[in-house]
């Protein structure tokens, strides 16, 4: 236990640079951007003379040397102060704290999603080898895996929610219906349901494909012939001799893809009006809102960081091979 | 003793027709990926004579703002009246020529970075590799979005963002076969004829991890082209040229009554996005083909 | 007494494209209870996919056991449907594989891989089968067998695996035990025991063994019978002794012929001019651990040695003894940490890279792997020209001198034209000579140079080096773990273990006298030590 604990105190030690990496990458960025905040807050306020714009670079710090802005940026990163949102009027990190929730709740359900149908639909088309089913699957994960994400939204939006009726077009609940306990749960449920389909079908046709490779790889291994000749049945190899070893390169995968799983969420919430993160930073990319754009970069490479960690424990769980030490 | 013998090689050695033929004879084995290739022809071609089909602007208003498929227009028209077919064909190009220059760019930087970082191992290499983690630590998408808004939309701009967000994978790869070749016995006998580290890395190791190189590359076509439509689905596009993703999301508002303004543009991307694909596989079957013998 | 295995005019076809109808020909041969038959060959022979169509193991249906008959308890196994045949596996054939690393799984302990062979065959309570695990690892002398039973494979040594390899093989009392070289990927110590063990189990319980085999000397250890296999077909067969020591088919002949003898050449040695001079060498390999502690492994303590012009120094040891390191320093891919290498009075172990180019020429290395240590990509004359073209020479000359080494290794010159990939493996050896010796050396490091081949081809390898060695006058410095072949080529013998050199001399004294207590246990366990080979040279003659 204690080798645990070590193990994730070294692996936090080794983010730490990647961390400080993207901050700086932040700031560079944000420095290449034209218009500072100074431009901004003087085009906010209408017409600004040369002096007031000096003295709000001044107020900022901008009119300091760079290593020095760098310092003091990297400094206010460590307290999460990403600055002030002037097109929301609030702290950057509160608004993103605020629509937290619905990007996690979208992606979780798309993970969980997309990797439990993946390995079961990549399972089974090992098994059905060169059969129809195996053909149908691998079809249909093969067109996955090349439709746009938007595309796809909106043909599910045009066939379940204009035609059939079956789904609501936008948005995470009914506002107007001040829904309470499990009929707010059910009722978010019922939102959730297309956008998460949307951003896990991609997903879902990348761990299909790789499952099945997976599976075709190991059943060639000579562990099998070994189990082959104790007299071990052909569902038993399968299921207790394959199946997890299989499972390790989908577990490495799963952890990779979290990075461009935010970058589809900001596609999938666009369309369907998701009131997450990645709306807020299509929404500040148009209002030219930097500082939140900035804001919200930073805490998804953060997201993806604590996901790798949390995949690497797993990985550590599933493979004895991985020490600890 | 004679039994025991091994026979030299026989007749002349394969030129290079007879490896080429060889190739496409492995290539074509794998049917879907002719079907891939059919079908690419089919987009380069329409890209190809787009100025010729349609020498008029794709932006220009041709008719009645969302006239029916099928009809005069054969995918209809927008909600400005300007011909889908047009801008897919139009499209087509810009798609192309998007995936294709930010594929090389990343291919190129990539396998730099990549053999450095295999070849020379030690501190070389883990400064590499941690940049490259860095790389890919941060969402990509959201990355190309923030690259592209600063360096504000164009067509170089989309080029060096996708580029950018692409190159680690492909650096990651390269650095896997080079690390694995870097200590292959042939390696080994030209460092000890006092061979240059370049001209090994070069003439030595490169020619050998060609083939992972180039499926990946074609792949990565196929990816690049996904994101380039999503960043002009956003707005995020070149403005002065048209292209499919830019297209759909601008008949997104009217999806309600007028689908075939999304319909098309996305099935164009489907159709390249899915030939690459498979054309991508069909290589992977040709030059790497111990995969070839476990799939079967 | 009737056979226990009998296999009939067995055929057993390739797919279409290889590069033989059938990988196995009309075969017939027998195993009796309580006897090991070896079934020996060279690699293609057919060997190995003659033990695993008895077990029902082909990779169907690409290849397939086609035609004939394998009796077993007086049934045709061939005609059994699958679920019967899987249910004699594991409870009356067991098979045991050459590389245990592999042929276990790697994500389950190998006490519930053991175990699983009684789930499935028996109803043996979960007390029971623990019981049993615990009994088996107790017989195949595993010590702390709970300890063994609950680790996974990777934490056990290669000789340890290979032990629950036959624990798991024999838990059931199988009738048959099918071993397909089960002792080639582990050292000579530790083989020599696994070998021990299998004997010792096989007549406790009277199992019948078909073991296959490349290495005569194994086969001199443990067989009953023997059956000689080439291209898929039986050449001989016949007692143990009889093939051995009185083989009639020429094919045979031909084999145990080429098989080195263990008793040491007898050289003159004239030349007293020291080329190569090692002094106090020293390396260390540090595995670094981010924020944790470092493992350090000492892969070369104090080596020293000298080599004269014209001379042969072999290094033998087992993996892991340190005698690659060795190698890698005198050729210096690898800096050694301290000590000295001096080639003619000059010290090139701690010169910089720039400074060693010019004396890059006078040490070169002929390689383990001829798969691998020719580029796939670049021509055969390319290989062997490239190094003089990087050392200043002009193409035209270094392309004629590369055609010229062709034909000084026994190949054509018109080989210059062709692709690696087009050579056989001792082929492909001649090739990696040739390259070296187109930077015109002084010393050659050969690094189990012959390990990779056939028997027969080694020979020939062999012969080429000492051939050069004595026309070229060049030096060898001989790195290999097969004390046969250090007999034949070498002069002197260095003993290698755990990066020191333990033991050093004459090859004869050696050979003949061994003093230090590792090289006393090395030498007790080579393969068919106590068979003399015999010389059958007159006789083919008459033949």
């Amino acid at each position: 236990m204690t080798s645990r604990i070590g193990f994730i105190l070294r692996r936090i030690a080794q983010a730490i640079p990647i961390l400080l990496a993207i901050v700086v990458i932040n700031f560079l960025l944000l420095k290449l951007a034209p218009g500072d905040a100074a431009d901004v807050l003087a085009g906010e306020a209408g017409s600004a003379t040369p002096e007031y714009m000096a003295e709000l670079r001044a107020k900022f710090g901008l009119d300091q040397p760079l290593p020095l802005q760098l310092a003091q940026y990297v400094g206010r990163v460590a307290l999460l102060d990403f600055g002030y949102s002037f097109r929301h009027e609030m702290p950057v990190t509160e608004l993103i704290f605020n629509r937290l929730g619905p990007t996690l709740l979208l992606m979780v359900t798309t993970i969980l999603l997309a990797v439990g149908f993946g390995v079961m639909l990549g399972l089974l088309a090992a098994i059905w080898l060169n059969t129809w089913r195996d053909n149908l699957i691998s079809v249909l994960a093969l067109v996955a895996y090349a439709t746009p994400l938007f595309w796809v939204g909106l043909m599910l939006i045009v066939v379940f929610s204009i035609n059939l009726s079956w789904f609501p077009t936008s948005g995470m609940e009914t506002i107007a219906a001040f829904n309470t306990g499990w009929d707010r749960v059910f009722d978010i449920a019922h939102h959730l349901v297309l956008p998460a389909v949307t951003l896990s079908l991609f997903y879902l046709a990348l761990y299909t494909r790789l499952m099945r490779a997976s599976m075709l790889e190991q059943s060639g291994m000579d562990y099998v012939t070994t189990a082959k000749a104790k007299g071990v049945t052909e569902a038993r190899i399968t299921f207790r001799h394959v199946l997890r070893n299989a499972l390790l390169p989908v577990v490495t995968m799963a952890g990779v893809q979290v990075s461009s799983l935010i970058g589809g969420s900001v596609i999938v919430e666009t369309v369907f009006g998701w009131p997450g993160l990645g709306q807020l930073a299509f929404e500040s990319l148009f209002a030219r809102d930097l500082n939140l754009l900035m804001g919200i970069f930073f805490f998804s490479a953060v997201l993806v960081l604590i996901v790798n960690l949390l995949v690497d424990l797993l990985y550590t769980q599933l493979d004895p091979r991985i020490e600890l030490t | 003793m004679s039994e025991l013998s091994e026979p030299l090689p026989q007749g002349t050695a394969p030129g290079f027709l007879e490896r080429t033929t060889n190739f496409w004879r492995l290539f074509t084995r794998n049917r879907s990926a002719v079907v891939g290739l059919c079908i690419l022809l089919g987009v380069l071609i329409l890209a190809a004579i787009a100025p010729f089909l349609y020498p008029d602007s794709p932006f220009k208003l041709a008719g009645r703002p969302m006239s029916e498929p099928f009809g005069d227009w054969i995918f209809g028209t927008d909600t400005l009246g300007r011909d889908i077919m047009a801008g897919i064909a139009h499209g087509a190009r810009t798609s192309l020529l998007i995936g294709l220059i930010a594929t090389v760019v990343a291919v190129v930087f990539g396998t730099i970075v990549g053999a450095l970082a295999g070849y020379y191992g030690g501190w070389i290499d883990d400064l590499l590799m941690r940049v490259t983690e860095v790389f890919q630590t941060i969402p990509s998408f959201v990355f190309a979005i923030l690259l592209v808004a600063i360096m504000s939309p164009s067509i170089q701009s989309i080029i060096i963002a996708i580029a950018v967000v692409s190159w680690p994978a492909l650096a990651r790869l390269v650095r896997g076969e080079f690390l694995s070749m870097r200590n292959r016995e042939f390696v080994q006998a030209n460092i000890l004829m006092g061979m240059p580290d370049w001209k090994i890395i070069v003439v030595q190791i490169l020619p050998n991890c060609l083939s992972p190189i180039i499926v990946a590359g074609s792949l990565l076509v196929a990816t690049a082209i996904l994101i380039e439509s999503g960043l002009s689905f956003l707005g995020l596009g070149d403005p002065n040229v048209m292209s499919w993703g830019f297209q759909v999301g601008a008949g997104r508002s009217v999806l309600r009554r007028a689908w075939w303004i999304c319909t098309f543009p996305g099935v164009a991307i489907l159709l390249t996005v899915l030939a690459i694909n498979l054309v991508g596989e069909g290589l992977n079957d040709a030059l790497n083909p111990r995969l070839r013998e476990r799939k079967g | 007494m009737s056979a226990l295995v009998d296999i009939r005019n067995l055929y057993v076809s390739l797919p279409d494209g290889a590069d033989r109808a059938h990988a196995v020909e009309d075969l017939s041969m027998s195993v009796n209870p309580g006897e090991i038959v070896c079934v020996v060959g060279e690699s293609g022979s057919g060997k190995s996919l003659t033990a695993r169509a008895l077990m029902g193991l082909l990779p169907e249906p690409r290849v397939r056991a086609s035609a004939g008959e394998i009796h077993f308890e007086g049934r045709d196994l061939l005609a059994l449907d699958r679920e019967e045949r899987r249910l004699l596996r594991g409870e009356q054939l067991a098979m045991i594989f050459q590389e245990p690393m592999t042929a276990l799984n790697p994500l389950q302990t190998v006490g519930k891989q053991i175990e699983e062979v009684l789930l499935v065959h028996t109803r043996m309570s979960r007390r029971e089968r623990r019981e049993r695990v615990r009994k088996l690892l107790e017989e195949v002398h595993l010590p702390d067998p709970p300890r063994i039973a609950a680790s996974f494979p990777h934490e056990l040594s290669g000789g340890q695996r290979q032990r629950a390899m036959i624990a798991m093989a024999l838990i059931l009392d199988p009738k048959v035990l099918v071993a397909d070289e089960p002792t080639t990927a582990l050292d000579v110590t530790t083989q020599a025991q696994i070998l021990k063990l299998i004997r010792e189990l096989q007549e406790r319980h009277n199992t019948g063994v078909l073991f296959i085999t490349h290495d005569f000397g194994v086969v001199a250890d443990i067989a009953h019978k023997i059956v000689v296999m080439q291209h898929g077909r039986m050449v001989e067969a016949g007692p143990a002794d009889q093939i051995l020591n009185r083989p009639r088919e020429p094919y045979t002949r031909a084999l145990i012929g080429a098989i080195p003898d263990l008793h040491p050449r007898s050289t003159g040695r004239p030349e007293t001019r020291e080329v190569l001079k090692v002094a106090e060498l020293e390396k260390t390999y540090t595995r670094k651990n981010f924020l944790g502690p470092a493992n350090t492994v000492h892969a070369a303590k104090q080596v020293a040695f000298s080599l004269n012009r014209g001379e042969t120094l072999g290094i033998v040891g087992e993996s892991g003894s340190g005698k690659s390191t060795v190698a890698r320093c005198l050729v210096r891919l690898m800096q050694p940490d301290s000590g000295a290498i001096e080639l003619d009075g000059i010290d090139i172990a701690g010169l910089s890279r720039t400074a060693l180019r010019p004396h890059r020429r006078r040490v070169q290395m002929v390689f383990q792997d001829p798969y691998a240590s020719l580029n796939p990509r670049r021509r055969v004359g390319d290989i062997i020209a490239e190094g003089p073209i990087t050392q200043g020479a002009r193409r035209v000359e270094a392309d004629a001198r590369a055609r010229e080494l062709l034909g000084l290794v026994g190949l054509d010159p018109s080989a210059a034209e062709r692709f690696p990939h087009e050579f056989s493996g001792g082929q492909r050896q001649r090739i990696g000579i040739a390259r070296a010796l187109a930077m015109d050396p002084e010393v050659l490091v050969a690094d189990e140079p012959v390990s990779a081949l056939d028997v027969s081809v080694q020979a020939q390898v062999l012969m080429l080096l000492s051939d050069i060695r004595d026309r070229l006058g060049l030096s060898i410095v001989f790195i290999t773990h097969d004390l046969r072949v250090a007999a034949q080529v070498c002069d002197t013998v260095a003993v290698m273990s755990k990066g020191e050199v333990v033991e050093m001399g004459p090859v004869a004294e050696i050979f003949t006298a061994p003093k230090h207590s590792y090289t006393k246990e090395l030498f007790s366990s080579i393969p068919g030590r106590d068979w003399q080979v015999p010389d059958l040279t007159a006789a083919q003659g008459a033949a």
